[in-house]
């Protein structure tokens, strides 16, 4: 029989039992929402955690230092480098050729210093961070007080709220005034203007430059924005300071660092080098190859990978586990279609041996049991996705609503993609059919003379 | 004139059933000899075998033993498959409870054989509509078996029996559950068909005066076995 009239023909004798069958229908129904709520809540929960986790900086980006770096806050192990064949300093050259590697989005140093704000008579010291570009995607700003920067050029400042608080008691009033930053400036000395260099020429010889000096200066930054928790910390994050500018705007400032008397020391003050920089990738999984395009390079990385596959395999059993208890009901449904089946040849024996008197193959009487399993499953399938999506809706709506009653902001725990609403009616007619497998032989099986004589 | 070929032969057969320690034999040794274009009457008592031999000639059981030859092929050497196509292609059956799926309307039981076929959707239409208003049923196609009377349901399932073109039309008791007004319109027709479509039919009765009025000629079985054959007048 062709697939078209096996396919009528079973729709038709579902109909005909329309109770029993929907029944039936209902129980996969049922089955496959469990299924479907419960593994949407699997990957919901994943897409929020790897969302908020790519957002921090901590799996998208890859540390780099100079092979010759003194940082004191190298960890031992933590680390890995390539083979010493040449130490490279970390400059503006090797940003622009970090910055052109593929996959790679952008190449950022962390300038961060302490500094002395001035604002309305009062003068606290305190941490100030540039921010680039991606900062304003990672959500770290999002339900903030005010605006994010207007360009990575603007001077302009966004405050953390406890700062805030020193300022004034309304925090929501700073939005749109003015504050001062005293700032230690570096300032590169030609060879004439080095003054005392000469005794360090003596010391390391002719090629010496000339130095640095430190200057004081002041900046007049308008607050933008105030933020009430403190931004994701990470590698490269942006944790820990109380004032932030937008990153070309901080170093554009020169303020004087650490690694100011490292430049020095390698040779060229004029050209600034920098401690460390932040590469962040298109995407977590890229990092193992710009990690080893930049020890190529010369340069040690660090980069949280290995925290990337845990989260990974957490995730991945989690979601095995999801599915096996959604299953449980799947298989407690597929329980009800061998009974629906196993009841319908009782009662469809006569009709049986009537199709087989008419030349129906075992095949053609085993595939219309099948084709009716098959679309009790596809039935269920659908209404059991859309059943769990709405159970998810609900997950999520209920998440928020009490949330909300926290003080926090709102989540989608709950996602259905295609593949998952796709996979479980596929899921859903697999098995259903391995329900029919036995109703259907059994139906096939029949001697047609006997079903005949069945009343 | 001339003899019409042998169209189904069977020799010596037999069909057993065991029941618990016990073997009956529902047919014990017949061996019949039918021709192309023959209106053939299986008479008997109840019990007597008649229906077992027809199911066997129809393709429906396996003899025990013996053969049956039909248009050169031994049905008991067929397998499952080629003894459901035999059934498809070559049969066409007519039972004494009509056996029309209640589900379907009398039009939809009339298309069955065809989709069982594989039959292109536009020919079935024209195919049913010919077969239904061969048996005077055009106007009730639409209607479930249930809204039929008995002789409306056993000339739809003759229609269904015919719309595959069979060459061998097989009848159980076609009028067994019929008043005899019906009965012998269902017998007319199996007549018509078998002067203008040429088919052969073997029909299993216990009626005799009908046998005799309607088959060109008469086999008698008793306990399994065959014990007359005869032309009719």
């Amino acid at each position: 029989m062709k697939a078209r009239d096996l396919t009528e023909l079973a729709v038709r004798n579902l109909r005909e039992a329309v109770l029993r069958n929907s029944l039936t229908t209902l129980g996969v129904a049922v089955g496959v929402a469990s299924l479907v709520a419960m593994l949407s809540l699997g990957v919901g929960l994943q897409a929020l955690a790897s969302q908020r986790l790519t957002r921090s900086g901590l799996f998208d980006a890859v540390f780099v230092t100079s092979q010759r770096d003194f940082r004191g806050a190298r960890r031992p192990g933590s680390e890995t480098s390539a083979p010493k064949k040449e130490a490279r300093v970390l400059d503006e050259d090797a940003r622009q050729q970090l910055a052109k590697l593929a996959n790679v989005t952008e190449v950022y140093p962390q300038v961060r210093f302490i500094t002395e704000v001035r604002y309305g008579g009062k003068s606290p010291t305190t941490s100030v961070l540039g921010l680039p570009d991606s900062s304003k995607g990672s959500g770290a700003f999002e339900g903030m007080t005010g605006s994010y920067f207007s360009s990575q050029i603007a001077d302009e400042a966004i405050l953390q709220i406890e700062f805030a608080k020193e300022l004034t008691d309304q925090p929501a009033t700073l939005i749109g005034k003015e504050l001062v930053l005293r700032y230690a400036e570096r300032a590169a000395l030609s060879k004439e203007s080095g003054g005392n260099g000469s005794f360090l020429e003596g010391m390391m010889g002719a090629s010496m430059p000339g130095g640095i000096s430190i200057v004081p200066r002041e900046k007049t930054l308008r607050i933008v924005g105030v933020i009430e928790s403190d931004p994701s910390a990470g590698i490269g994050g942006f944790g820990g300071a109380r004032v932030f500018l937008p990153l070309e705007t901080a170093e554009h400032l020169h303020v004087a660092q650490p690694d100011d008397l490292q430049a020095f020391l390698s040779g060229d003050p004029a050209k600034p080098s920098y401690m460390a920089l932040t590469v962040r990738v298109r995407s977590p999984k890229d990092v193992p190859q710009v990690e080893a395009a930049i020890k190529q390079l010369g340069f040690s990385t660090f980069s949280l990978l290995d925290a990337t596959k845990s989260l990974r395999l957490v995730f991945t059993v989690f979601d095995l586990f999801l599915g096996l208890f959604g299953s449980l009901a799947l298989t407690v449904a597929s329980l009800g279609i061998i009974n629906t089946l196993v009841m319908a040849i009782l009662e469809r024996r006569r009709e049986i041996g009537v199709l087989k008197a008419l030349g129906a193959t075992d095949r053609d009487v085993r595939s219309l049991f099948f084709a009716e399993a098959g679309a009790m499953g596809l039935f269920g399938g659908m209404f059991g996705v859309a059943l769990g999506w709405l159970i998810g809706k609900a997950l999520t709506w209920g998440t928020t609503i009490y949330l909300h009653r926290q003080d926090l902001p709102g989540v989608k725990i709950s996602y259905v993609p295609w593949w998952l609403a796709l996979g479980a009616i596929g899921f859903a007619i697999v098995v259903s059919l391995i329900a029919g497998l036995y109703p259907a032989a059994r139906a096939a099986r029949l001697n047609p003379v006997e079903a005949l004589r069945y009343e | 004139m001339s003899i019409a070929p042998i169209l189904i032969q069977a020799e010596t057969v037999s069909r057993e059933y065991r029941l618990g320690e016990a073997v009956i034999c529902a047919v014990n040794g017949v061996s019949l000899t039918v021709r192309r274009g023959e209106f053939l009457a299986l008479l008997g008592s109840s019990g007597s075998g008649k229906s077992t031999l027809l199911n066997l000639l129809a393709g429906l059981d396996r003899p025990t033993s013996g053969a049956i030859r039909v248009q050169d092929r031994n049905l008991s050497e067929l397998d499952a498959e080629e003894l459901a196509r035999y059934r498809r292609e070559t049969v066409g059956m007519v039972f004494q409870s009509f056996n029309l799926l209640p589900r379907m309307t009398l039009e939809e039981n009339v298309e069955l054989p065809l989709r069982l076929a594989e039959v292109d959707r536009n020919e079935r239409e024209s195919r049913v509509g010919e077969a239904l208003e061969r048996v005077g049923l055009g106007p009730r196609r639409q209607h479930r078996p249930s809204e039929l009377s008995g002789g409306e349901q056993q000339r739809g399932a003759l229609a269904r029996a015919l719309v595959n073109r069979p060459t061998i039309l097989f009848a159980d008791e076609p009028t067994g559950n019929l008043d005899s007004v019906n009965g012998e319109q269902i017998l007319l027709l199996l007549r018509e068909v078998q002067n203008f479509l040429g088919m052969t039919i073997i029909m299993v009765t216990h009626e005799k005066p009908l046998a005799e009025r309607f088959a060109n000629r008469i086999a008698v079985l008793s306990d399994g076995r065959l014990v007359s054959e005869g032309e009719t007048k």
